[in-house]
């Protein structure tokens, strides 16, 4: 009875210190963005006087545009996303439903493309978007993600084609649907759960994604928020405004964990049908 | 029949060509690239070297200059450094994903608000994460030098970011912090749909816990392991910004990838930056390859 009681107790504890282990560096995060001067170089968790200054002058401040790296962000993310969807789900409906020659080999194929390393195709894509003038584009981001965000939704979208019934699709082509038919008007209404968990990991994906947004984009108005918070510096170097680095990290991902949080079941059998089958 | 597999490649075509733009060709360049000798201002008068860029006179390997060995190169460094924070990272990871994976599938009240704790380090952007330890690590007011000071366990600052005995290790324990929740969710997906009867017997026959854990629930859940294992692996060993961010970079913790950006972009020789990116490739085909094997051998035993 007393090792049982002892158990309870060191669950308990283990629960309490993962929890804090977790949410601590976040909560620190935003209790240093409410402080500024000499309140910085202390530790205290709720500050004495808290201000907003440090979020206002995220946006005031005219060399670093916080609000428009904010739009341009959204903009790649949320195109990357549309494609990639769109792209995938014809693809996903070919590779789930139709037995063809080659179908194997082109999962294998598409897995390969999601898992090679992004310096690998560097120079190649960086003469790729200077010849089509894409160069210091926010826009011209949206190409190189595509490496990553493309065979992933295709992959995880496959799995879940997969899963539908046959029954549904059987039907459909008694009544003499076409292909296109059967994916956009029977298949589609049944995958928005899936189209929502992948096409959220593509979005965070693309959000948090840093090597090509500092390589391919110089042009300060047209930066990334990750390469622009990477940026953001006082006026010496040893004069590190961590203030305003903290309340834009917290501005860019209260957003993220807000998703994560509500559509976290959906997330989490997106990752697993990502992986697991995989 | 035909006729359907002709709808399938049709179906597949936006899709292959988008791919074969944005992955295939680059991929392709970049290994024409490292057979020459261009520079980031203007790729066009790229000439053809051969080798030179892999073996030459300032080749990455076998270069007469690296007096101290390769080693001692600073491609050699950067090799090294990526995988030794690939492996320290991924076996840390897997252990505390998998502790915290056990933890989450017991039942306690508020489990549902642990999970959604043990989220928010995956929901953070990797640069955001990199500044926020940065912070938290900052030599002369980080909390964590403050709290360690308090508890009396260290008498002098450490500049964890800079000092070059530390920075590796930090570098490791944040991306740790980051990526043990990824872990954690897959490994718990695969202890959700274990059979409960094995529990029941093991239970009835009053097994020890211990041996219940090594004996069914590892064996069981190795699959899902294995293939997390090799996603978290093949992310390690490109990693990129976290390091650029957290430690800038220094020779004490910059990865491959890092060095391929430094060669191509800070100092323009885009050819032999292209040959390190080319090696870089290979050496993680070959570690993947590596990882299939050594993963599937006891399984080979086992059914033999």
């Amino acid at each position: 009875m007393k090792s049982a009681k002892m158990w309870r107790i060191a669950l308990y504890a283990a629960a309490v210190l993962v929890t804090l282990e977790s949410v601590f560096p976040f909560v620190y995060a935003i209790a240093t963005s409410l402080k500024t001067g000499s309140a910085l170089f202390t530790t205290e968790l709720i500050p004495a006087h808290a201000t907003l200054d440090n979020y206002i002058s995220l946006f005031t401040v005219a060399e670093q545009p916080f609000g428009r790296h904010i739009g341009n962000s959204i903009m790649v993310s949320v195109l990357v996303v549309t494609l990639s969807l769109l792209l995938a789900v014809t693809a996903a409906y070919a590779l789930g439903r139709i037995q063809f020659k080659g179908r194997g080999l082109l999962m294998m194929a598409i897995l390969a493309v999601s898992m090679f390393p992004q310096v690998a195709v560097l120079s190649g894509m960086f003469e790729l978007i200077r010849s089509l003038g894409l160069y210091n584009r926010a826009i011209g981001l949206v190409l190189p993600y595509m490496i990553f965000t493309l065979p992933f939704t295709v992959w995880v979208l496959t799995t879940f084609m997969q899963q539908l019934p046959k029954e549904l699709e059987e039907a459909a082509i008694m009544d003499g649907c076409s292909p296109l038919r059967i994916i956009f008007q029977v298949f589609l209404p049944l995958l928005w759960p899936a189209l929502v968990s992948t096409g959220l990991l593509a979005f965070v994906a693309a959000w948090n994604e840093f090597l090509f947004a500092l390589t391919f984009v110089l042009d300060n108005d047209e930066r990334l928020v990750p390469v622009s918070i990477s940026l953001i510096s006082g006026a010496s170097k040893y004069d590190i405004p961590w203030g305003k680095i903290m309340a834009a990290s917290v501005l860019v991902t209260l957003p993220l964990i807000g998703l994560v949080l509500v559509f976290q079941r959906k997330i989490v059998s997106g990752l697993t049908a990502g992986a697991v089958k995989g | 029949m035909k006729n359907k597999s002709r709808t399938a490649w049709l179906f597949l075509m936006p899709m292959i060509v988008t791919l074969l733009m944005v992955a295939m060709w680059p991929l392709l360049r970049t290994v024409w690239f490292s057979f020459t000798d261009a520079n980031i201002n203007d790729l066009s008068k790229a000439r053809f070297i051969g080798w030179e860029n892999y073996f030459g006179e300032f080749g990455l390997f076998a270069n007469e200059y690296h007096t101290e060995g390769f080693w001692r190169s600073d491609w050699g460094i950067a090799i090294a450094n990526t995988l030794r924070f690939a492996v320290l990272s991924v076996s840390l990871e897997t252990v505390f994903g998998l502790g915290v994976a056990l933890l989450l599938n017991q039942n306690f009240k508020g489990r549902a608000w642990v999970r959604a704790a043990v989220l928010v380090p995956w929901a953070i952007p990797t640069i955001v994460s990199a500044k926020l330890w940065g912070w938290m690590l900052h030599d002369q007011f980080g909390v964590v030098n403050h709290w360690l000071m308090a508890a009396g366990l260290i008498s002098q600052n450490i500049a964890w970011t800079a000092d070059a005995s530390y920075a590796m290790w930090t570098v490791v324990i944040v991306d740790v912090w980051k990526t043990t929740p990824f872990m954690a969710l897959l490994i718990l997906a695969a202890l959700q749909t274990m059979p409960t009867d094995c529990y029941e017997a093991a239970e009835v026959d009053g097994v020890h816990p211990l041996r219940v854990f090594w004996k069914i629930t590892l064996p069981l859940i190795r699959p899902a392991l294995m293939v997390a294992v090799i996603f978290r692996l093949l992310d390690a060993l490109r990693v990129f910004d976290l390091i650029y961010v957290l430690t800038s970079n220094s020779n004490s913790t910059i990865s491959m990838s890092g060095f391929v950006r430094r060669e191509m972009v800070d100092n323009g020789y885009v050819g032999f930056g292209s040959a390190a990116a080319t090696a870089l490739f290979l050496i993680i085909g070959l570690c993947t390859v590596a990882y299939m094997r050594l993963a599937r051998e006891p399984n080979a035993e086992k059914t033999a």
